[in-house]
């Protein structure tokens, strides 16, 4: 990838967590630092790890190989490799990869004087993968209850996870996430409808301005939440979603072992009713 | 910044509102037990919470026997040889017969006594009505541990199962009175309110697939739905749904108890609990075609329901909760005279007895 002739400046020295100046450079365009290299070394030996756990498997069709977690009976305690040991593994590789990424963002923030809003966001998800295969089996007593790394496999869990409580859908904070997924997407693709449409006035037309997009927003729905605005709910809605998914598998075993419907008799026991 | 009436009151509706999920919805906490029920990494689990467990467990205990199951003395008499009117454990010792009777009037009516279904005057006469029906629950019992074995197993059943100590078993469902002419929401369809597994699902499952044998399986074997041929509606994907909610609630399981949700149709991929609750859905449809519904007849008004049917079997009225009624105690082995050959005596076993004229009449 060429070097763009101005992008030499922003390569700041400094701001390095770790290491001081030794890993402070560049490889082509991406910066490396320590938490590059921590990075590189957690995703090689992980996706190494599932390429010996695949060739332990019965298969090598890619959207069946699954890295399962082990078997209940181990409890919290470390299990063989070939029977769910690769997998504890597997998820130590990924938490670390997963967190130095979001650390090397840390980096990059404070050699450029931002504020940390982009390893934020990244750390709400891995804060849902980390309640996922950590905190939930954490709570439950055992590392099985982490899901299984396949393709299919790792749907035949939420299948089976979503059927424990009957019902999914009728878990609240299910039901919160999945209003933010839908809300966060339709902020989406109205704003890039909204930047397209102004940056693609008809031929012979200039570039329309965000007064322009301000006004359709106004007479559309009384109110344009503004340029900086859409981009803070847009954050908002999306931390929310992934914030939401993770309290809503939470609450479901540790805090919640009947079927979710059932969930929904305090509206009926409500004292103004009853 | 202002907030105004309107704002303050949605902010109190809310916070009430929040107070009442986080306090009346009766939330669990860790630790709970798990049980793994297939492969592991699937989420075949079974979740159990200990402190609900231990409520329940105190809830099912199976009572001691009446007396305790000697060796009887000797084979004769026969029950018949002393008693007049026997129709149904006539071929049992005179001493198991008094035993059972003992412990029938234990298990059904503790305070009402003997009198609940004899007249003391004349014990043999069948003047009240609960010795008819007490005579036909007999011959059902008889029936369950000689017939449906692949369900109840060796563990089978007594009155108990079922009364607890009742005259009547606390779950027992009748033909619902279907709504006589829509309201203001409209036609109700049989559902659309709390009821089974507090779910919005039909509430009468039960004459459908209990009573009358309606094809329960709703998961088409083609992608598309086939070109002739009955359709499966989403109505009938609902009642199937309404009974397996039905019998998740009843024994205290989830889905995955049966199922791999992969594939519900599938039993190749299914834990074998299945295989015994498929005979269960046969054998109460059974017992509610052949002794339940056809008692109609011989109950009081206030016995019978809504449309004036008989009180009949589902998943609950044995389970009551338990994934095995009692926690799997056989009380059979103490009251063989209840199951099939006993040990305590010879000659006619209960089939001969259980020969009659027509299934379920009342005689």
């Amino acid at each position: 990838m060429a070097l763009l002739n101005f992008e030499r400046k922003y390569r700041v020295r400094g701001g390095t967590l770790i290491g001081g100046d030794l890993f402070d450079f560049w490889v082509g365009p991406f910066y490396v630092g320590f938490f590059g290299v921590t990075t590189i070394f957690f995703s090689a030996l992980g996706t190494a790890l599932i390429l010996w756990g695949a060739a332990l498997g019965p298969t090598w069709n890619v959207w069946q190989i699954s890295i399962a977690p082990p078997d209940l009976s181990y409890g919290l305690a470390f299990a063989p490799l070939a029977e769910g040991g690769l997998w504890q593994l597997i998820t130590i590789c990924a938490i670390g990869a997963f967190v130095s990424w979001a650390l090397r963002q840390v980096e990059i923030s404070r050699k450029l004087g931002m504020g940390l809003h982009v390893p934020f966001a990244f750390s709400v998800a891995i804060f849902a993968y980390l309640t996922l295969v950590v905190f939930r089996p954490l709570l439950m007593g055992a590392w099985g209850h982490g899901f299984p790394y396949g393709i299919f496999s790792h749907l035949d869990w939420v299948s089976n996870v979503g059927y424990q409580y009957l019902h999914f859908h009728y878990n609240p904070a299910h039901m919160i996430a999945v209003s933010f997924f839908f809300t966060t997407t339709l902020a989406l693709s109205l704003h890039g409808a909204l930047v397209l449409s102004a940056a693609n006035p008809p031929k012979g037309e200039k570039v329309k301005t965000s007064e322009h997009e301000d006004a359709f927003f106004r007479d559309t729905i009384g109110y344009s939440i503004g340029t900086l605005g859409i981009h803070r709910i847009g954050l908002f809605l999306a931390l929310n979603a992934g914030f939401w998914s993770a309290v809503c598998i939470i609450i479901s075993g540790p805090f919640w072992t009947r079927g979710w419907p059932e969930w929904w008799n305090w509206w009926l026991d409500l004292p103004i009713w009853r | 910044m202002k907030i105004g009436i309107g704002g303050a009151s949605a902010i109190v509706v809310g916070t009430l509102l929040g107070v009442a999920m986080l306090t009346m919805a009766g939330w669990e906490a860790p630790p709970i037990d798990t049980e793994q029920v297939g492969y592991r990494g699937l989420g075949m689990v079974h979740l159990t919470n200990p402190r609900t467990e231990r409520r329940l467990q105190a809830a099912n205990v199976a009572p001691d026997p009446v007396w305790p199951l000697e060796p009887a003395a000797s084979f004769a008499p026969r029950a018949d040889e002393v008693y007049e009117n026997l129709q149904v454990l006539g071929h049992l010792p005179a001493e198991a017969h008094d035993r059972l009777m003992a412990a029938i009037t234990e298990w059904v009516s503790p305070e009402e006594g003997c009198g609940y279904c004899h007249n003391l005057e004349n014990l043999a006469e069948d003047s009240v009505y609960t010795k008819v029906v007490a005579r036909d629950m007999l011959r059902m019992t008889l029936h369950i541990n000689t017939e449906w074995q692949d369900h109840v197993q060796d563990t089978g059943v007594t009155c108990y199962t079922c009364h607890r100590g009742q005259n009547v078993p606390e779950e027992q469902w009748f033909l619902a009175q279907p709504q006589q002419r829509a309201n203001m929401a409209g036609w109700n369809a049989g559902q659309n309110q709390p009821g089974i597994a507090s779910a919005s699902l039909p509430i009468d499952p039960f004459s459908r697939f209990l009573l009358d044998d309606q094809p329960i399986r709703v998961i088409g074997e083609n992608a598309l739905p086939p070109a002739e041929g009955p359709q499966i509606g989403t109505k009938a994907t609902e009642y199937t749904y309404s009974l397996m909610n039905h019998m998740s609630e009843s024994l205290g399981v989830n889905c995955t108890f049966c199922h791999n949700s992969r594939s519900f149709i599938g039993w190749e991929g299914s834990p074998p609990a299945r295989m015994s609750a498929w005979h269960g859905i046969r054998m109460v449809r059974d017992i509610n075609t052949a002794f339940m519904h056809p008692l109609g007849p011989e109950y009081p008004l206030d016995r019978l329901g809504p449309t004036g049917d008989a009180g009949k079997a589902n998943c609950t009225t044995c389970h009551q909760g338990v994934n095995k009624p009692l926690y799997g105690a056989s009380m059979l082995k103490d009251y063989p005279s209840l199951g099939p050959a006993g040990p305590l005596w010879e000659g006619e076993g209960p089939q001969a007895m259980l020969a009659r004229p027509s299934a379920g009449g009342d005689d």
